[in-house]
């Protein structure tokens, strides 16, 4: 903010005390502190996945001959490859590529919202909260669609070494691997979507804010930068997620 | 324009602050954000649980002393069901017992009552600032804490008793509630308080970092903090950075407990039948747990080496030895607590190479830990001592943390953790370094800062009796175990009657049963000098030990703001005791070199001229919070 600037004190005295010496208040601090620790939270359950992971084997034969088994971890691009209305098309990693775009985009829009704060611009910041606000929503639902594809199957299902057929996947069965790639899937997608739920209840509480003008009187728009950082960092999360899940 | 109009807002805010109103009793002393009522709040919780705990430790430890003793007296308080018609406990209660006393004692009192205490306590008046840097959040840091003491507390009366599975709560024990009565309810509910446990530790920590980052007083650069800080900081650190890795833990175990998922079950069979969980590993539980649970020793001891370096250099009356020396040693400390955690799995099968890696960075510990015992030596030697029972406390500290520290050596070797893992050697060392230790330093800073928070003295002479029984007994109850482990005794067994070998070493087991109660007896008498004195002791004077930190410079009683006035300017740094040429063996922070010319040294003449500066900073109201 051009305010912030305004400080007197001279640059050698900012470690001196007395004043903020990284020139954020304590809102912001504490904000990047927790993201730190988040980062550990998420860092120890993709670990733990990577761990389970690679104790599995990887399935040997030539990529078009893959099929579904319990006896080795499945190939991603075999498992997300169905997209909204397109039934029986086989789009490898095409909708997870929207959904990502589409939280990508959102991250964008909160740039140009924090962007607007700056400036005090009201109409601005509501109209991009806005956006924002939607693309989380957005990102949400579409990650509903794809659980709710993943745990109804496929129609052929996975035939199991006992005879019995299985159709998609939940905490306890899994038509297209392994049990634990559904466990760590639905854990580690549900615990981001979690982070991104809260995500965008803290955007409807700014936009109503920012709405209200609350912000407006109190002279600044801190708090679209605070939770913008931790709407970011969701984002990236997501990124790590996608890779390891998705592409990996 | 925008600029002004920031000017005007802040300027009332300003007035707002230092306005006067009385607060309701509520307000005031239950949902307060003031942190020094927070922190007497944590003190208190803490005292509660540190008797709770201690108690369980009675139960068990009369049980190892007198295998089948008659403890039917305890039925109404513990429950019918785990005494049977002769009195004798039950099995499965005594590991719910060991459980529940480990848990409690690391987590409830020697992190929330310790650094929940001292760090909401000291930060603020020694960095010279009104309060934390959210009050607010601090206020919720201490509700969540007390929510999750609720639900631990409640886990000890549920019917099929608190969770046992030992506090590093393993599966695939701890993941099947069918596999034991401690794996049932008592373990749901163990699980739901140390995730709220870890979300109020979060909340606090994130608060202390911010507070010494933003809120220190003009002058008070990092390199004039009293090391009491430098270890708050550090410490929550530690929280910030691995309390989250068992949070996750913890939640990926719930869902293997309740919703059927196997990340850390594999190949298990329940009476003969097959369980349907494939492909998770329990050692990966361990090895999450372990990323918390070693910087968590870490997080029990720092603070109470901060403040015993304090303590140690007030009543040395000389300055602190190595002050840069035991920060880079607490650094040290720190970033080695992190990848040291596998050397509490050594006989998990890991890889023996992997083995020896975690064994070098563990025994590399030794050398930050050695560089601050002989600090706290070196700061003694030939000091005027002044024997108050904090003093010696903190002199017990040292003495606990090197010969506890020595059996850690001993441990961090892989080879010689085959025979002693898992053995009452473990038991002994880690009560003498991080137990015994940290308990200390609690005790230590209460004798210390007692003045500071309720106005009044403790009574020196029932602190004394105190510290001569507990230093003795704590010493009689552990140095035996070293031989029962080296023996053989495995921890965590219900009784050693049976075995030719362990039969001829029960007399030890029972002078640690004796000692233990003797040494619980002595804390009562510290209860009653505590809470006598808080409305009985002698009024206490403003500066009782003439030391030379910020909060001494506060009334006797600060109110909400600790300062009447303006916060004081700090110019030196805090250990200015027994200076050559000085008038009083001691100058406090805030008197500048200007004032002292006889006992400046060439280099202290120099800032004189920054001192002007200094006094000058002025806090920007421009930046939004």
């Amino acid at each position: 903010m051009a305010s912030a600037n305004n400080s007197t004190t001279a640059e050698h005295l900012m470690w001196k005390g007395g004043i903020q010496p990284m020139k954020v208040g304590y809102g912001k601090l504490m904000m990047w502190i927790f993201l730190l620790s988040d980062t550990f939270t998420f860092s120890a359950l993709l670990v733990s996945y990577g761990l389970v992971r690679f104790s599995f084997p990887t399935f040997e034969g030539l990529r078009k001959n893959f099929e579904f088994s319990n006896a080795w971890w499945p190939i991603p691009e075999r498992v997300f490859e169905a997209v909204p209305f397109l039934h029986g098309v086989s789009a490898p990693l095409v909708f997870v590529g929207i959904m990502t775009f589409i939280l990508i985009m959102s991250s964008v829009t909160m740039v140009l919202a924090v962007e607007a704060g700056h400036r005090r611009d009201k109409a601005d910041v509501e109209k991009y909260m806005l956006w924002t606000i939607l693309g989380g929503i957005a990102f949400l639902s579409s990650q509903a669609w794809e659980w709710g594809h993943f745990i109804h199957g496929t129609e052929e299902g996975l035939t199991l070494a006992n005879g019995t057929k299985v159709f998609g996947a939940n905490l306890v069965q899994n038509q297209y691997g392994p049990p634990a790639f559904a466990d760590f899937f639905f854990f580690i997608t549900g615990f981001h979507g979690t982070h991104v739920l809260s995500g965008v209840v803290l955007n409807v509480l700014i936009f109503y804010n920012a709405a209200n003008g609350v912000y407006e009187k109190r002279g600044h728009y801190e708090m679209v930068e605070k939770v913008g950082l931790y709407w970011h960092f969701v984002d990236l999360v997501w990124v790590f997620v996608f890779t390891f899940f998705y592409l990996v | 324009m925008a600029a002004a109009a920031h000017a005007d807002v802040h300027a009332n805010e300003h007035d707002h602050a230092h306005e006067h109103h009385e607060q309701s009793f509520i307000r005031k002393y239950i949902f307060s954000e003031d942190h020094k009522v927070i922190a007497k709040q944590y003190l208190i919780s803490g005292i509660i649980w540190a008797l709770i705990g201690g108690f369980l430790s009675l139960v068990f430890r009369l049980q190892l002393g007198y295998p089948g003793i008659d403890l039917g007296w305890l039925k109404p308080i513990l429950g019918e069901r785990w005494f049977d018609d002769t009195g004798k406990l039950d099995p499965n209660y005594y590991i719910a017992l060991v459980t529940m006393h480990g848990t409690i004692m690391v987590f409830f009192v020697l992190t929330a009552g310790l650094s929940g205490t001292f760090s909401n306590f000291l930060i603020p008046l020694q960095v010279g600032a009104r309060d934390m840097a959210s009050g607010f959040i601090n206020m919720l840091s201490y509700w969540f804490f007390f929510l999750s003491s609720v639900i631990m507390f409640s886990s000890l009366f549920v019917h099929d008793g608190p969770a046992g599975g030992g506090w590093v709560i393993y599966p695939p024990l701890s993941a099947l509630p069918d596999a034991a009565p401690g794996s049932a309810t008592g373990m749901t509910l163990w699980l739901i308080s140390m995730a709220i446990f870890i979300v109020s530790s979060l909340l606090g920590s994130v608060n202390y970092v911010t507070t010494v980052i933003n809120l220190r007083t003009r002058g008070m650069t990092f390199d004039k903090m009293p090391l009491t800080i430098w270890a708050f900081t550090f410490t929550a650190i530690l929280g910030i950075l691995s309390f989250p890795v068992l949070f996750s833990a913890a939640l990926l175990l719930i869902f293997d407990r309740s919703f059927g998922t196997s990340f850390y079950l594999s190949d298990i069979y329940i009476n003969g039948q097959a369980l349907p969980n494939q492909g998770g590993s329990p050692i990966l539980f361990q090895h999450l747990f372990w990323f918390l649970g070693h910087p968590e020793v870490y997080i029990v001891i720092l603070p109470a080496l901060g403040m015993t370096s304090e303590i140690i250099a007030t009543n040395s009356r000389k300055p602190i030895f190595g002050y840069r020396a035991m920060i880079f040693s607490m650094l040290g400390i720190m970033f080695l607590a992190f990848i040291v955690w596998a050397h509490h799995m050594f006989m998990t099968g890991m890889n023996p190479f992997l083995g020896s890696v975690f064994m070098l960075l563990t025994l590399i510990i030794a050398v930050p830990s050695a560089v601050k015992a002989f600090n706290y030596i070196t700061t003694m030697w030939r000091g005027n001592i002044v024997f108050t029972p904090a003093m010696l406390f903190s002199i017990g500290l040292v003495s606990f943390f090197v010969s506890g520290g020595v059996t850690g050596i001993i441990l961090g070797n892989s080879a010689l953790d085959i025979q002693l893992h898992d053995t009452y050697f473990v038991v002994a060392h880690f009560h003498l370094v991080m137990g015994s230790a940290a308990f200390f330093g609690m005790v230590a800073g209460v004798y210390h800062w007692f003045p500071k928070m309720f106005g009044r003295m403790m009574n020196a002479t029932l602190g004394y009796i105190h510290f001569w029984v507990t230093i003795a007994g704590v010493y009689v109850v552990f140095f035996p175990q070293h031989y029962l482990g080296i023996a053989g005794f495995p921890r965590r067994y219900y009784a050693y009657t049976g075995f030719d070998f362990t039969n001829k070493y029960q007399d030890l087991a029972e002078l640690s049963t004796i000692a233990a109660i003797v040494v619980f007896a002595a804390n009562i008498i510290f209860l009653f000098n505590f809470f006598y004195s808080i409305f009985w002791g002698k009024k206490a004077t403003a500066n009782p030990w003439r030391s030379n930190t910020l909060e001494w410079t506060t009334p006797v009683e600060p109110g909400h703001g600790n300062w009447p006035g303006e916060i004081p300017v700090v110019y030196r740094w805090p250990y200015d005791y027994s200076k050559p040429g000085a008038a009083e063996d001691f100058i406090p922070q805030h008197i500048p070199f200007s004032a002292t010319p006889e006992s400046n040294l060439e280099e202290e003449n120099e800032q004189i001229k920054e001192e002007r500066e200094i006094e000058g900073i002025q806090f920007n109201h421009s930046i939004p919070d």
